[in-house]
């Protein structure tokens, strides 16, 4: 078996550039959803706002700098090739330097804290990054990325539902989440759920859900009609863009699923606002 | 119909605000969130004077972007209101006139704002590219640790904005009936 070496420094670089992309252009997927949003949003300051948000991106994009000032906190899905072996460093502390570079070199607002409870100090490089390693067979390292603001993040919620519950809890808790959240998580959302799994597994995927590109469909077509009829229904709650009312209150809902345990449903919602970052990248 | 408006704000110009209106902002307004509220709502119940005079002011919550060189602030939109809703009361006892953020606010804060006089305005979330170009100048006023969440002072010219609350009450948030 072939042992692939990969030098750390390609791994930070290669992060580093993935956290200024996304920061500084926002995906085709979401321009595209956007501008069909404008298209058919029935309020006129919805309109107006959704141009303005168009106009946003733009700006952000031709003079590189970051499309909201929430830059987030860096999450990462990595599908690590067994075969791949780091030269120079660790794999974990490149990643990290990579998300430092970023948004140390980048202009980007560092926005994590060491303590989450006592004395919230900033860690002055946004990191620690959120690394979610999965090891596949191989020879390449897939790194799929997100910056994650904590307006929505804040909005986001999980229910241990069991069986019982059916498709129909699963449709309530989803859809009583995004009231919950209203106006607060900057709409047109994106909304991430993860289905099935544990706890932590369920959010886990919730999260992933969201750094899908929103012109996805879940493969399995019961999950695909799902989310199409989870939008629709989303979109008649009526917060509209930014929450002053309108018809496009999110953009896209995505779902990811995984088994589960024969005495549970786990259901996780992770809400992302309209600047739903994500890249990836293959080394 | 966008309406002009200059801070500091008269308890007229405030009156004549009403909800839904859209507005562009000029003038300086002070920054402020999550830490600032919490050490300014301390001092205000200790008793103890604040390291910024925010009588007759405009807060604006947000924590900017670095600002990359020949910029004057870094992209600056707003961050969700109902985080300082705890704090808000006690400012607005205190003579702070208007706010400016994004997301619902508490009953308390809205009667607080009608007992006042005071108006709430949202600025676009996401749009923070577009709103720093309508930020001339910053400085820091206070709490320099904070870095991002310190308070400065921001000079605006045309800074867009809706009346989102306004000093009667009125809101066209669309608030959710789930809380």
């Amino acid at each position: 078996m072939e042992i692939r070496k990969i030098d750390a420094a390609v791994v930070t670089e290669t992060v580093k550039k993935l956290y200024l992309d996304m920061n500084y252009h926002i995906g085709d997927d979401i321009l595209t959803a956007l501008k069909k949003a404008s298209e058919t949003e029935s309020s006129p300051i919805g309109r107006n706002v959704l141009s303005q948000l168009i106009e946003n991106n733009k700006i952000a994009s031709d003079e590189e700098i970051p499309i909201c000032q929430d830059t987030g906190m860096a999450v990462l899905f990595v599908e690590y090739g067994d075969r791949v072996v780091i030269e120079n460093g660790s794999f974990e502390e490149a990643v990290q330097q990579g998300v430092r570079s970023a948004y140390i070199d980048g202009y980007l607002r560092k926005s994590v804290v060491r303590d989450p409870v006592f004395d919230r100090i900033n860690t002055k490089d946004n990191t620690p990054a959120i690394i979610y390693t999965t090891i596949v067979p191989g020879d390449k390292i897939h790194i799929l990325a997100g910056c994650k603001g904590f307006g929505s993040e804040n909005m986001s919620a999980i229910k241990m539902l069991t069986p019982s519950a059916g498709i129909e809890g699963v449709k309530k808790f989803i859809l009583d989440t995004v009231a919950y959240a209203g106006p607060n998580p900057c709409p047109p959302i994106v909304v991430g759920v993860g289905l099935g799994g544990t706890f932590e597994k369920a959010a886990m995927l919730a999260k992933k859900a969201t750094l899908r590109p929103i012109d996805s469909k879940n493969p399995d077509k019961r999950y695909s009609e799902l989310e199409y009829e989870l939008l629709s229904e989303i979109n008649t709650m009526g917060f509209g863009p930014a929450g002053l009312g309108g018809s496009n209150t999110a953009l896209g809902v995505n779902i990811e699923v995984f088994p589960t345990h024969i005495a549970g449903m786990p259901v996780a919602v992770n809400i992302c606002c309209h600047a739903a970052r994500h890249k990836e990248a293959e080394i | 119909m966008v309406k002009k408006i200059t801070l500091p704000l008269t308890d007229e110009a405030i009156k004549d605000l009403k909800a839904g209106d859209s507005v562009l902002i000029s003038g300086s307004m002070l920054t402020g969130r999550d830490a600032a509220h919490k050490r300014l709502f301390e001092l205000i119940e200790k008793g103890e004077s604040l390291p910024v005079e925010i009588e007759g002011e405009v807060i604006y919550y947000v924590g900017p972007a670095p600002a990359k060189p020949g910029h004057a602030v870094g992209p600056a939109g707003p961050t969700s209101s109902y985080r300082m809703d705890k704090y808000t009361p006690a400012l607005l006892d205190r003579g702070l006139k208007g706010m400016i953020g994004k997301g619902a606010r508490n009953r308390e804060v809205i009667d607080s704002m009608i007992k006042n006089g005071c108006v709430y305005f949202a600025a676009i979330g996401g749009a923070a590219a577009l709103i720093s170009r309508s930020i001339k100048k910053a400085e820091t006023l206070a709490y320099e640790d904070l870095g991002t969440e310190a308070i400065y002072r921001f000079y605006v010219e045309d800074f867009p904005a809706i009346v989102a609350i306004d000093s009667k009450g009125n809101s066209i948030l669309v608030q959710s009936d789930k809380h």
